[in-house]
């Protein structure tokens, strides 16, 4: 029973990975480097060696609830590392997407809630707008940090560099139908 | 005359406008044609991938298949773009199966991307394929004496794309050396410096600027020159916040390498979008 489940999420997570061929998960010697590599490592839950063995060991629940591959910023340092040619930075895009995709992630994260409103506007619009993204994720600071980011804004805006109107790419119709021949289920709308 | 298609990328419309116009007055004085991308559209930066990855490439792909047209290699000026793009075109050319599905959805823009063009960095294209050379020898203004971090970040090197070497590069460095200044060694050049991880962690992306910062400093930097819109937005636009986290008194300018090569090749300030920055240039600057 539990064999089956191991695999399971193994091979779920590599599936949604076009590379997956070439990024053999069950071949991490737990060597380190990866963790040993990683700027982020210090803040994570678990380091990026850790997450990589649960994977392998099944333990999707506890995977889950981490903010690990949320806190990934696909800086690739542990993938020009590993001597065993894993690209931890892929395995962390594609836990983030099956967080997604089965609508799981540990709370309080606003990384999911970002990655939506942004592919949302490429969606509709074809280029992205700053603006509009900042709502989806500006609340969930605390108050002193979102002074913060109000005066960066502010100063940004004095100095001609925040955009007023959403860029638009002309042929839209065209682009939508485009996304629509990969996500036929919607999400163009 | 060198000439390449052109992709600018979302950011530099607006937030890194001055990296878009002191690309173009750059290019222009070294006698490099770019051609921007007609109708592009946003690549999906390092945040589309976390939703769906074909899509992702399909996205990307529309705009390799409209460089294609062109007949041109294509450059790109922010390293996300340009990891996309780089890796799209290599992902469609090895897997005929992952082409025939993107090029499916391109028909209905009328585009159709054969994997026949190469995709470059604008860091590689000036330091590479313009040269250290060439740039010395239109040089009308030097930067001497000014102590330069040449900061590379993470996707301009990492993935690897061959075999080439991506823990010590020089290109940048030889580039600074060019234009007259002096370019620092420092040991974060390659660093990460949090790219969008403000959003999902503020102190950790907080703490790297912080740390990249002191890093440069720490050498005798005068300023930091960037190649990526997306790692000067942190480093510049956070130092405050840095500074109020940590009671540090960061006030490191973080120029645009273009910025920096249009000033020694003699164009204007304004042109070069020197003066819209966060964290004023001219207290260094006004040595020269
Ligand atoms: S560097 Fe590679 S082999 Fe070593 S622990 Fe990390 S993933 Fe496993
Ligand atoms: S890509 Fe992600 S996991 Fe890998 S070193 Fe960078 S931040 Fe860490």
């Amino acid at each position: 029973m539990s064999e089956t489940y191991t695999f399971t999420f193994m091979k779920e997570v590599s599936s949604l990975l076009h590379a997956a061929d070439g990024n053999p998960f069950p071949m991490c010697v737990q060597c380190g480097t990866c963790s040993g590599s990683c700027p982020v490592a210090a803040y994570m839950d678990y380091t990026p060696r850790q997450i990589i063995a649960m994977v392998n060991a099944g333990l999707k629940d506890q995977v889950m609830e981490s903010n690990t591959f949320w806190y990934c910023a696909s800086c690739y340092q542990c993938t020009v590392r590993c001597p065993q040619d894993i690209s931890i930075t892929e395995l962390m895009y594609a836990l983030q997407r099956y967080s997604i995709w089965k609508n799981r992630y540990k709370e309080g994260m606003i990384g999911p809630a970002f990655s939506e409103a942004f592919a949302k506007t490429i969606v509709r619009t074809g280029r992205t707008f700053e603006p509009i993204l900042a709502p989806s994720y500006i609340f969930s600071f605390k108050m002193r940090e979102f002074f913060q980011e109000i005066q960066n804004a502010t100063e940004l805006m004095l100095k001609g560099r925040l955009p007023i109107l959403p860029p638009r790419i002309k042929r839209l119709d065209n682009f939508k139908r485009m996304i629509r021949r990969i996500l036929p289920m919607g999400g163009a709308e | 005359m060198k000439e390449f298609a052109y992709f600018p990328g979302c950011s530099l419309e607006k937030l890194a406008i001055s990296y878009h116009t002191s690309t173009l007055e750059t290019s222009k004085k070294l006698g490099v044609k770019l051609q921007e991308l007609e109708d592009w559209n946003c690549c999906g930066s390092t945040t589309y991938f976390h939703i769906d990855e074909l899509l992702a490439y399909t996205l990307t792909a529309r705009n390799l298949a409209i460089a294609e047209k062109t007949g041109l290699d294509v450059v790109a000026p922010c390293s996300a773009c340009f990891k996309n793009m780089f890796f799209t075109a290599a992902h469609m050319k090895e897997d005929p199966d992952l082409a025939e599905h993107i090029n499916f959805a391109l028909e209905e823009d009328g585009l159709n991307f054969s994997g026949n063009t190469k995709v470059r960095h604008l860091l590689e294209m000036f330091a590479q394929d313009v040269g250290p050379d060439e740039i010395r020898s239109k040089v009308t203004r030097p930067l001497e004496g000014v102590k330069v971090a040449p900061y590379y970040g993470c996707q301009i090197l990492r993935p690897r794309k061959d075999h080439e070497e991506v823990e010590n590069p020089r290109y940048f460095e030889d580039l600074l050396s060019a234009i007259g200044a002096t370019p620092i060694e420092y040991a974060l050049k390659m660093r990460c410096c949090g790219g969008s991880l403000i959003i999902s962690s503020r102190i950790a992306a907080l703490s790297m600027v912080r740390n990249l910062l002191q890093c440069a400093v720490d050498q005798g930097a005068d300023m930091i020159a960037t190649a990526c819109p997306m790692c000067q937005v942190n480093l510049e636009c956070y130092q405050q916040s840095v500074n109020q986290e940590f009671g540090t008194q960061f006030a490191v300018p973080i120029l645009y390498f273009t910025q920096l090569m249009g000033l020694a090749l003699g164009i204007p300030k304004k042109k070069l979008g020197i003066g819209k920055e966060l964290v004023s240039a001219s207290p260094v600057l006004a040595a020269l």
